[in-house]
């Protein structure tokens, strides 16, 4: 989704944001409070914390959804998926198309918005590159994956301006690399909106005073520009781990994690589980460790944002 | 022999535009190729050599969609859902977030960790369990299915954006009304809710993005091809109509063209509001 949901909040927004309330109007308000927050409790009940529950359960059950008689089945579904070669497969595939992803997208970020910040090109030229530098954010996934379906067709321009005849999508050896490529495309803007912003907000005199002490560009990007955006870029790594690592639409509209396993991710891996295979029990289990991972990368995310403050 | 600081200074000139210009190709060469696409007959598409504009430019492959009343549905059913969701995220999200600004109460602190961590849930993980409610409630193939399940991804963001919108607005103002005499809910929605119209914007306009944008469980919990969205319309178009290249980009603009304009709307708020992560006071 190219648009992605850039939820990250200052984690002390919603605990620190009311100053401290007058005392005797205290418990009166209180009880109101929680008037206002019926609609928001009750959607997280049932949106959040019943679905939860529900997937644990799920996973420790058989014949859950489908069937009527489910047993439970303590770690039985656990053994199954963590023996199953499949997910090990898709567990690589994942870590593969994470890591190459988010370092692309941080390198290619970081250098669009030092282009985009130089002084040495025009204001309006530089927003009319930001521009198009934003594009593939705009677009969601299904528009990016039927658009790279046919820039990559085997007749198609990619081929013609490489002068090569390859069936990007459907080569074994080719697939996963790229749909690497389509999602390191669809999301360095968003680093890049990022770190121009964090960019513009280094302060000009570290700059100046670093070039007064004799420090070249090169000194100078990795002795002040580096360090000054490192919270920020610790934030985007760990935000676009717990994205891409989740991503499901780009994989299944361009190779639907094929040929064969070559491109299968734990997103699609879980899909057909449930959808394909009909096996929801398994499918929660692969859920819920799809869940566990996310929890980790969302803890350090949280821990780091807190240091930041 | 030394180049002069003049010099100098343009090559390094030179190679950054440079440098913008390999970019742009990179980043805006796709997204031309798409438009210049959805303007062809389908049989230029893939001629040799490729040309950016063909003898046979034409609106047709537009027509052909925006005529076609299967099309059209899918645009109906994504402006239904997403604006669905938009008015009752935000409906939502103002109360819970006047409650946030204005109240202490107990349970704050963890009601918090746990909208910060709805965020990370994997939607897969989510889908799972909903298939079941959603089937077991007689939710599934209906526009309340997709509504009340996109809430998940809307509602936190839109409570985190709000709460530090009226944390930005002075306590005072509200106060003020309630010495008077009036309810809190009087104060939220005759002082509070005129005056952050900005905010209730961008955030209207992200939720509806995100809605507008979801893919996984419009694909799962919708069934039949009248209650499907604009992306799954885009992949159903791959299948349908033997590959017509043309159509399928000409219905990929017109799909996009809202977040387009959304986007040019917010852009300010987004280029200066992003790594602060949320709006600070």
């Amino acid at each position: 989704m190219s648009i992605r949901t850039f939820t990250a909040p200052d984690p002390e927004t919603l605990v620190n944001g009311a100053q401290p309330p007058k005392k005797r109007r205290q418990l009166r308000r209180a009880g109101e409070s929680y008037g206002f927050l019926a609609p928001t409790l009750i959607l997280l009940l049932v949106l959040m914390i019943v679905p939860i529950v529900m997937v644990v359960g799920y996973s420790f059950q058989d014949n859950v959804i489908l069937k009527s008689s489910s047993e439970f089945t303590g770690i039985a579904n656990y053994v199954t998926v963590l023996t199953d070669p499949g997910f090990w497969k898709a567990t690589g595939n994942t870590l593969y198309f994470c890591l190459i992803s988010v370092a692309a997208h941080l390198v290619l970020g970081l250098t669009f918005a030092m282009l985009l910040n130089s002084r040495l090109i025009s204001a309006p030229s530089r927003a009319f590159f930001r521009a198009l530098y934003v594009l593939p954010w705009l677009f969601t996934a299904a528009v990016i994956a039927v658009l790279w379906r046919m820039l990559l067709s085997p007749n198609g321009i990619v081929n013609f301006l490489l002068d090569t005849d390859v069936e990007w999508l459907a080569s074994p050896q080719l697939a996963l690399g790229t749909v690497t490529f389509i999602n390191i495309w669809a999301g360095y803007p968003f680093f890049m909106v990022s770190l121009l912003a964090g960019l513009q907000g280094i302060p000009q005199d570290l700059h100046e005073a670093a070039s007064i002490d004799g420090a070249s560009p090169v000194q100078r990007f990795w002795n002040v520009t580096i360090p000054q955006l490192r919270p920020i870029i610790v934030s985007l790594l760990l935000l676009d781990l717990i994205w891409t690592s989740q991503q499901f639409a780009l994989i299944w509209l361009t190779t639907g994690g094929g040929p064969i396993d070559v491109t299968e991710m734990l997103s699609t891996y879980t899909y057909k589980l449930a959808f394909a295979n009909y096996d929801f029990s398994l499918a929660a289990t692969s859920a819920v460790l799809v869940l566990l991972l996310s929890m980790v990368l969302a803890v350090l995310y949280v821990r780091h944002q807190k240091a930041r403050d | 022999m030394a180049l002069t600081t003049q010099g100098r200074t343009r090559l390094a000139r030179s190679g950054v535009l440079a440098g913008l210009i390999l970019g742009a190709v990179f980043a805006a060469g796709p997204v031309l190729w798409m438009l210049s696409s959805s303007f062809k007959s389908n049989t230029e598409i893939f001629e040799l050599p490729p040309r950016l504009i063909t003898g046979s430019f034409s609106f047709d492959a537009y027509t052909a969609i925006l005529t076609d009343s299967e099309t059209l549905r899918f645009f109906f059913n994504s402006y239904l859902v997403a604006g669905a969701v938009t008015i009752l995220t935000l409906l939502v999200a103002i109360h819970a977030a006047y409650a946030f600004s204005r109240f202490e109460f107990r349970g704050k602190r963890v009601l918090n960790v746990v909208i910060i961590s709805v965020q990370a849930v994997p939607p897969i993980t989510l889908l799972i369990p909903y298939f079941g409610l959603v089937v077991g409630l007689g939710l599934y193939n209906t526009y309340p299915g997709l509504i009340l399940t996109y809430m998940v991804f809307t509602l936190p963001y839109a409570i985190i954006m709000m709460t530090g919108y009226l944390n930005t607005l002075p306590r005072e103002l509200d106060e003020a009304v309630r010495v008077d005499g009036a309810g809190s809910l009087t104060a939220l929605w005759r002082v509070l809710v005129p005056i952050s119209v900005p905010g209730i914007v961008s955030v209207g306009i992200y939720t509806f993005m995100i809605a507008w944008n979801e893919y996984l469980f419009a694909l799962t919990l919708t069934r039949t091809t009248e209650m499907r969205t604009v992306p799954i319309g885009i992949q159903l178009l791959m299948g349908q109509h033997s590959y017509e290249w043309n159509q399928i980009m000409a219905m990929s603009i017109l799909g996009s063209i809202p977040v387009l304009i959304l986007f040019l709307v917010l852009q300010r708020y987004f280029i200066s509001g992003l790594t602060a992560g949320s709006v600070k006071s």
